[in-house]
């Protein structure tokens, strides 16, 4: 890296069209540093005069080798660098790995504690969905959605803030249950949020939905058939809104999802605008199973009991042997996983947010693979962006929804 | 195991002559690298696993045969299954067949493979890396890849720290 070199074309020849050999058409780059590529990410693009030929992306700028980070740090340790995958799903994270640890060491989990994670995670998603309808007004020149939805976003991450101590990176989750139950404050936060949100959303769908300029600019724009999603490992609401009814809170129930009532929303058109109408959808969902699971809350322990794996609270260490001597082992050494490798996956506001965790019979995993939904989200890009033109791009790319720390980990 | 996956996981011995484990009801394939084109087929057209979830590998270095196993987490969404093929690949410069005609999963997901564990896939669309720099060297993912710090600066070693490190001068 100790010479500047020049980008020639002949690195990206089976990649483009030959007319731009000849010079025919223009490539260009669009990022890094662009406000609608959300985050750095660059995209080299082929155009014919505003028409897209070829898109081909290029990530990795955020790369940080958070795999190879916690292949070095116990069970417990590893868990910070997860919030830092997929920044604004940090609690979808860590229920994601935590879930994983469970299920390699076989742990259990406690009902208030399954009740609160759901809780929190839809929140969380509700916050994700917030930001993605925010900014992708913003790109289509909805200014106002941007202020709106960060306002209500703000009251979620209050609520972060309030059970966990930190608005984003939160680590609330730990394997065997949560850091420690939430504060009396809580039940009336929630609250007060649930009562506004539904009324909101009714706010933002009067902006957008019928909103004739947003319908020019949305509708058939970026059509994803739904066997072209599947091949890519498109999930998510881009590949419900092709029409596929594949949501794992629903197929594969975990943390007690099976108890709440709510519905998939799914789509056939498989444009932005079907995408746009699904994450909606999605709002008044997560929204439901939100107030559902804060009446259905049960009280009782917030960690697990099994001491093997889960520390002792602090009043027990003083006064029992057994108590100390766990403590003392379990931060020093941390606790070991058996020589086997599981998967476990959960649904992000993304799509399938999947662990591969393989251990070796140490406190620390061999291998942990995150498998983000981002990354295969933004690979069909370059499928669906041909013969569009630029400014579409930004619609489309904005639909859906990628965060880079998510796909560079 | 889930007793509809008892016939898939049959098919695929017969056919393959497939080993296979469990552990937490999840079933692990055995495939060689001459069959996983062949199997990833039979698994999308005969038994309806539309969905790869995930590529990646592990290695088990200093073990040399094999070295890696490359995983491959399939999904059916028609049938609400999931199974996992394990293909173990010998030698720490390794070449297998792409399956990127069978999944597009692969034309990012190989890519991040070659990038993170040195194996290369013949035949695939695209072959740069992905995440990290053009010219980096070296896998990060390997096990005898050094996880690797920065020496921190202080008034007293400046200069010496600084005339190590690779970025240009000018």
């Amino acid at each position: 890296m100790s010479q500047i070199e020049e980008v020639s074309i002949a690195k990206f020849k089976h990649l483009v069209s030959e007319r731009a050999l000849t010079g025919e058409t223009m490539l260009l780059n669009m990022g890094p540093q662009h406000p609608s590529t959300h985050g750095v990410l660059r995209l080299l693009l082929e155009l014919d005069g505003e028409v897209i030929v070829n898109c081909i992306p290029d990530v990795g700028f955020l790369h940080t080798g958070i795999e190879k980070n916690m292949e070095a740090k116990t069970y417990q340790k590893a868990e910070v660098m997860t919030d830092r995958l997929d920044y604004m799903n940090p609690l979808g994270n860590n229920l994601a790995y935590c879930m994983a640890v469970e299920k390699l060491v076989d742990l259990d989990v406690p009902a208030r504690a399954q009740g609160l994670r759901v809780l929190l995670v839809e929140l969380q998603r509700i916050a994700s969905h917030l930001v993605w309808l925010g900014t992708s007004g913003l790109d289509l020149a909805a200014m106002s959605m941007f202020m709106y939805c960060f306002r209500e976003r703000e009251q979620i991450l209050d609520i972060f803030e309030l059970v966990s101590g930190q608005r984003m990176m939160t680590t609330y989750f730990r394997p065997g249950g949560v850091w420690r139950d939430v504060p009396v404050e809580f039940e009336k936060a929630v609250r007060d949020f649930t009562s506004i949100f539904s009324k909101r959303i009714d706010e933002y769908e009067k902006l957008l939905t019928k909103n004739p300029l947003f319908i020019d600019r949305t509708v058939g724009l970026g059509k994803l058939d739904a066997s072209v999603a599947l091949s890519f490992g498109v999930t998510g609401p881009p590949l419900r809104a092709s029409g596929v009814d594949w949501d794992l809170r629903k197929a594969r129930p975990y943390m007690g999802y099976e108890q709440y009532d709510f519905n998939v929303p799914v789509l056939k058109d498989g444009d932005v605008y079907a995408r746009y109408l699904v994450r909606i959808q999605e709002l008044r969902e997560s929204l439901k199973i939100v107030d559902q699971a804060l009446n259905k809350l049960p009280l009782g322990p917030v960690r697990s009991a099994n001491r093997k794996f889960v520390p002792p609270p602090r009043s027990e260490i003083g006064v029992d042997m057994e108590a100390l001597i766990h403590h003392f082992k379990l931060w020093t050494e941390g606790f070991s996983a058996p020589k086997a490798s599981i998967y476990s996956a959960i649904e992000s506001p993304r799509g399938e947010l999947g662990v591969f965790l393989e251990g070796d019979g140490g406190p620390k995993p061999y291998r942990i693979h995150m498998r983000t939904p981002s990354f295969d989200n933004l690979s069909v890009l370059s499928q669906i962006v041909k013969g569009h033109l630029v400014a579409d791009l930004v619609a489309i790319l904005s639909s859906i929804d990628i965060v880079l720390g998510d796909i560079d980990r | 195991m889930d007793k509809k996956l008892e016939p898939i996981v049959k098919a695929v011995q017969e056919k393959f002559g497939a080993t296979f484990e469990e552990f937490r009801d999840e079933v692990h394939l055995f495939v060689k690298p001459e069959q996983i084109v062949e199997a990833l087929t039979l698994m999308r057209d005969e038994q309806n696993f539309e969905l790869l979830s995930a590529l990646t590998a592990v290695d088990y270095y200093p073990q040399e045969a094999p070295r890696f196993h490359v995983i491959y987490q399939l999904t059916s969404v028609a049938k609400n299954l999931s199974v996992q093929i394990r293909m173990p690949v010998n030698g720490s410069s390794p070449k297998v067949p792409t399956m990127t005609g069978v999944y597009s999963v692969g034309v990012w997901r190989e890519r991040e493979l070659l990038d993170m564990f040195g194996i290369e896939f013949e035949g695939h669309p695209d072959p740069r890396r992905i995440l990290s720099p053009e010219d980096m060297e070296g896998h990060p993912l390997r096990k005898d890849f050094p996880l690797g710090y920065e020496e921190p600066q202080f008034t007293f070693n400046f200069d010496e720290i600084g005339s190590l490190k690779p970025f240009a001068k000018e």
